[in-house]
């Protein structure tokens, strides 16, 4: 599929569809209704999770959403802890860094392929792509050996490192550039900019809405990563959200209301994220996975 | 400076692209391609961290075929893998067509299906555990009980616990599903539908005869990737059975969950590491497949 199709039914999928038919009918009507009863079920758990944070414990097992009594507490108490600002801290770090990175890297490494002649273009492109078979399930072992000896067991470094570059993204970035026509390429180069500027001023700008895409991706993705950081840290200052919280909601056995104010803690922000962001989501995944 | 200034300029872009590759190769060699193999070596050793690694040939892998709880894992993992599969992509696709006719709050809509997507697995596993715990706790159980049922054992059971924490794994994978699904439809000519209409094709068969064939990459694309993320299922798992890893009697221990333990609680990195051979070689031949079915795109 041609990119500009591609980019262009990924905008369409923000606006509402147009052949739609009128509310009169009424088949239209039970459709919109099932449809929504079938919205209000999907996001139940997370309304009953965000409920149950601020109940006392003598109603937290009754079924009304709405608190009869709503309370604070739990927060205060799961945050007098202390820790939870640590693990929320350590999260936002580590998906920071490994965001910036991966998307720098992705990007040049994307370009490289799309737009340089050289020989074994071809053997660094299929190599790296064939990195997505590999399961980061298969790689945990080596990694954790490999982080034995050189110290980077329970560091920032080595929550990091694996994911300091991704094949997903590389193959992403190198399909966006393909849209980046070579005569603003060599434009620039007779104008006397070298190729790290050209790519860097004129090639980045041009792509900025995959670049966004991927960055929320990946931000995400290391946001919730739950297997790699539960392997590679030993003490809970180094702990990442979700390892965090599993051992916090392992702690707690019976106080239901305070896991769910943990869990809650943990999803709110990328409820406000998505809040704001929504339209690049949306429209993110769509281009994603047309390409895919 | 001078060296460089002498090249012609198809030179120089071999310089440059080695100059963009160079760190990017290194660690795609160190992190990804050394580690694999290593991984693979690995399966044919024994060793538990103490000492030196020591060969044992096919061992690990003898061991594995003779290994009750291997075989009940590797059943486990295509039940996660046949059940999710199919019913997260029929849900989908359902939602996603009917939903693409529907304008009034159309957005709102589709953010409520697409929000659980994007929340934390391990807070999301916390959630539904508790939904599944026994009366008085858990939601699910006091809402059956009001309505003058007996009681559930979700999470307790050895033929329930299974399907319990499939559940939530496709609750929270539908959200993406729907949004491909629609992109996908979206990216029809709608010229192919107003050519059916004007011949009076009933709304059934232009599902079946136009619709579904032109989806075809998305959804080959959905099922492997829907495949992929079943086959690998670990942080649901792990959270809602966190006093007994994938009990009640193995009955929900994935193959992933089973290479953690093997791993980090026995500290058997040989036996380990063929079991993660064996999850290597079955995504291996998902991903062929995929390749196989997408080849004449």
């Amino acid at each position: 599929m041609a990119d500009t199709q591609i980019r262009a039914s990924a905008d369409a999928l923000l606006r509402a569809p147009a052949s739609a038919r009128g509310p009169r009918d009424p088949a239209a009507i039970i459709r919109w209704t099932l449809l929504a009863m079938g919205a209000i079920v999907m996001v139940m758990p997370i309304v009953y999770m965000l409920s149950a944070s601020f109940k006392y414990p003598y109603e937290m097992y009754n079924l009304n959403i709405i608190p009869k009594e709503p309370t604070a507490e739990n927060y205060a108490y799961v945050l007098s802890d202390g820790r939870f600002y640590r693990w929320f801290a350590n999260s936002f770090f580590v998906a920071t860094c490994t965001t910036v990175s991966a998307v720098f890297f992705d990007a040049l490494v994307g370009y490289a392929l799309c737009k340089f002649r050289f020989r074994g273009r071809l053997i660094v492109f299929i190599a790296i792509l064939s990195t997505l078979m590999i399961p980061t399930e298969m790689l945990v072992i080596p990694w954790y050996l490999m982080s034995r000896s050189f110290g980077w067991l329970d560091t920032y470094w080595g929550i990091m490192f694996p994911g300091m570059m991704t094949a997903f993204g590389t193959f992403l970035m190198k399909q966006f550039f393909e849209t980046v026509p070579d005569d603003f390429l060599e434009a620039a180069r007779i104008d006397g900019l070298n190729e790290f500027q050209i790519w860097w001023s004129v090639a980045l700008p041009m792509v900025t809405p995959a670049l966004s895409a991927l960055a929320i991706f990946i931000f995400l993705g290391n946001w919730t990563a739950f297997i790699w950081p539960l392997i590679v840290t030993n003490s809970q200052e180094l702990y990442t959200l979700p390892v965090g919280l599993t051992t916090f909601s392992v702690e707690q056995t019976v106080d239901w209301e305070l896991i769910m104010t943990g869990a809650a803690l943990a999803t709110i922000p990328t409820l406000i994220v998505f809040l704001i962001f929504q339209r690049y989501i949306i429209r993110g995944i769509a281009m994603a996975g047309l390409k895919g | 400076m001078k060296f460089y200034r002498n090249l012609s300029i198809s030179q120089k872009q071999v310089v440059w692209a080695w100059g963009f590759l160079a760190l990017p190769v290194l660690f795609y060699v160190v992190i990804r391609f050394y580690p694999t193999a290593d991984a693979i070596v690995l399966s044919f050793q024994k060793w538990n961290m103490l000492g030196i690694r020591q060969w044992a040939g096919f061992d690990n892998y003898i061991k594995l075929y003779n290994d009750p709880v291997f075989w009940k894992v590797f059943r486990n993992t295509f039940v996660y893998l046949i059940l999710g599969t199919p019913a997260s992509l029929v849900i989908s696709f359902a939602i996603a067509y009917h939903l693409d006719k529907v304008r009034f709050l159309h957005s709102t809509l589709r953010a409520l299906y697409f929000l659980p997507f994007l929340t934390s697995t391990v807070a999301m596993a916390w959630v539904w555990r508790w939904f599944y715990q026994p009366v008085p706790i858990g939601l699910f159980n006091n809402f059956i009980a009001s309505l003058g049922f007996q009681q559930i054992a979700f999470l307790n059971s050895t033929t329930n616990a299974l399907p319990s924490i499939l559940l939530p794994a496709i609750w929270a994978g539908l959200g993406f599903q729907i949004i491909i699904f629609m992109a996908g439809l979206r990216a029809i000519p709608t010229s192919f539908y107003e050519a059916a209409r004007i011949d009076g094709v009933s709304n059934w068969t232009i599902l079946r005869e136009i619709t579904l064939p032109l989806l075809k990459p998305t959804i080959v694309f959905l099922v492997v990737f829907s495949s992929i993320s079943f086959l690998r299922i670990f942080d649901q798992v792990f959270n809602m059975t966190t006093n007994n890893p994938g009990g009640p009697l193995d009955s929900t221990k994935p193959l992933v969950l089973m290479i953690y333990q093997t791993a980090f609680s026995s500290f058997d990195m040989g036996y380990a590491a063929a079991q993660t051979v064996v999850l290597f070689s079955i995504l291996l031949i998902v991903s062929l497949l995929q390749l196989y079915l997408m080849r004449d795109r």
